[in-house]
């Protein structure tokens, strides 16, 4: 079964080891194992929520705030740049969700 | 387990290297293509140059440590003839550190065709120099500084990668080695976590002035530093990077803050402060690239460096071998001849930490003895030096009222 890795016990995401169809996932590490059902297709070393995050509060791994959710985020489900943003990098939220690719840069 | 142990080369300062290079060194961007045709097809010859016509103090401190650096044996500095630093200077300073130096301009040498044909001559002579005369001489792993950085990173540089490389930095500092880690503007809400590792109430100072300075800079500049590459490999924000990027540090106690060009004062794990102090061009420049981070740790004296990366970096350096650690084990598959070592083992279960340290290290001793890293193997030696102003005089200084 796919993988994914939870590194403390605070943590609301868990980082995927394996690409992952959607489906089954097991988590290991930090707490006794777990095992989620993705919503969707998602890469290796990505973020899936361990369980519901709501708008406004914040994502937490290694024990600490990585960011913030921008909408309610389900369990199960990928999260990154569509529903999770930086407290201090704006630039960040502009980028192409799937690709990481600049859009606010004018190529003119 | 024995402790391990190679040949390395003395210099008349006492330290040890473990390459013997020639360094050819331009002052300026319109010398760089006498600089590198000279060096081109030369064995043990590497390059380094700063662009600019005007001189800058850090530019030349960062020069001035990376030709008189332990892995250098013999250095030539060209010029132009026209520009502001002085080749002259640079080759006095590295004949005062017992190494074998030479310069010239290229238009009292007659232009491009006789410079290259001089410059080839003066680095054959020097090769043969520092090849006959240099002292070999037993080292260890006290004996070694090795500086960590990451590029490229992805969610697992974080989980495998970075650990892998701290966990390896434990063994070096409790070996007498020398331990350096960069990167403060890769640390970005992380002061408390920071400060709480500082060996003395001094050094915790330091890492905090460092922080609040990075935390400045990335807000003046409007720039942090996180990269599409990051996003598309799984990183969501620079705070989540930065967890991931402070775990080469490792869990030994941090002795304190370097700046550029300054070695650290005694062995241990020290954070090198590579991002500009304010002044009065605002903060100048931004962050540049990684290459500019691997100049900075090797201006620290570090004979190795470890270089991390999830997406897969094919840079290398000048002067100091650069090893090539994924934890990534699909981006070492696929850039296979670029890899030196897949921490993503880690992640399959297939390694402990502990062993993948342990792994790495005898790589490193491999490195250190001799063996050429991957991306020594394949011509990495990219560099870069910039204008940058690091404990620069005051706004009221060099201009009349």
């Amino acid at each position: 079964m796919v993988r994914a890795f939870q590194v403390h016990p605070s943590d609301n995401v868990a980082t995927l080891l394996d690409d992952a169809p959607a489906g089954p996932v097991t988590v290991s590490g930090a707490e006794s194992p777990l095992v989620l059902t993705l919503l969707r297709p998602v890469a290796m070393a990505h973020k899936i929520a361990l369980r519901p995050v709501a708008e406004g509060s914040p994502v937490i791994k290694y024990g600490v705030q990585i960011g913030i959710a921008t909408r309610p985020i389900q369990a199960g489900e990928w999260v990154h740049l569509h529903n999770c943003r930086s407290a201090l990098d704006e630039r960040s939220s502009t980028l192409d969700v799937e690709s990481g690719a600049v859009t606010d840069m004018p190529y003119e | 387990m024995s402790e391990p142990v190679w040949e390395g080369y003395l210099r008349a300062d006492g330290r040890l290297g473990v390459r013997n290079v020639v360094l050819v060194l331009y002052t300026v961007e319109c010398a760089s293509h006498v600089a590198l045709e000279i060096a081109r097809g030369e064995p043990d010859a590497n390059v380094i140059g700063f662009p600019g016509c005007y001189d800058n103090a850090y530019a030349i401190r960062l020069m001035l440590a990376l030709a008189r650096h332990p892995n250098v044996g013999a250095v030539l500095a060209v010029g132009l003839g026209c520009e502001y630093t002085q080749p002259a200077r640079i080759a006095e300073r590295v004949r005062e550190s017992g190494r074998p130096a030479e310069w010239f301009y290229i238009q009292e040498q007659g232009g491009t065709v006789a410079s290259i044909e001089v410059g080839k001559r003066i680095v054959r002579q020097l090769r043969e120099r520092i090849r006959a005369e240099t002292p070999r001489a037993s080292m260890r792993l006290k004996d070694l500084v090795v500086g960590a950085e990451c590029g490229g990173s992805d969610g697992t540089s974080g989980l495998a990668g970075n650990p892998v490389v701290g966990r390896f930095f434990d063994r070096l500092v409790d070996a007498g080695g020398t331990a350096v880690f960069e990167e403060t503007v890769e640390m970005i809400g992380l002061r408390d976590i920071m400060t709480a590792r500082a060996a003395t109430p001094e050094a915790a100072h330091q890492i905090g002035a460092a922080y609040d300075k990075a935390e400045r800079y990335c807000r003046a500049v409007r720039q942090y530093s996180v990269a599409p590459g990051n996003f598309a490999g799984g990183l969501t924000t620079i705070e989540e990077k930065s967890m991931g990027a402070f775990a080469k540090g490792g869990s030994r106690p941090i002795q304190g803050v370097i700046r550029v060009a300054q070695r650290p004062p005694r062995p241990g794990l020290w954070l090198l402060d590579t991002v500009p102090d304010e002044h009065f061009m605002g903060f100048g420049y931004t962050n540049p690239n990684d290459t500019e981070g691997l100049m900075d740790l090797i201006s620290a004296g570090a004979q190795i460096l470890l270089f991390i990366t999830g997406r897969g970096s094919v840079t290398g350096a000048p002067l100091a071998p650069v090893i090539k650690i994924t934890g990534n084990t699909q981006t070492y598959e696929r850039m296979k001849d670029d890899m030196d070592f897949n921490a993503g083992r880690v992640l399959s279960g297939e390694l402990t930490l502990d062993e993948a340290a342990r792994e790495l290290e005898s790589l490193v001793v491999r490195v250190a003895s001799g063996e050429p890293s991957r991306p020594e193997a394949l011509g990495h030696r990219e560099y870069f030096i910039m204008y940058k102003h690091q404990d620069t005089p005051p706004l009221e200084v060099g201009c009349r009222a």
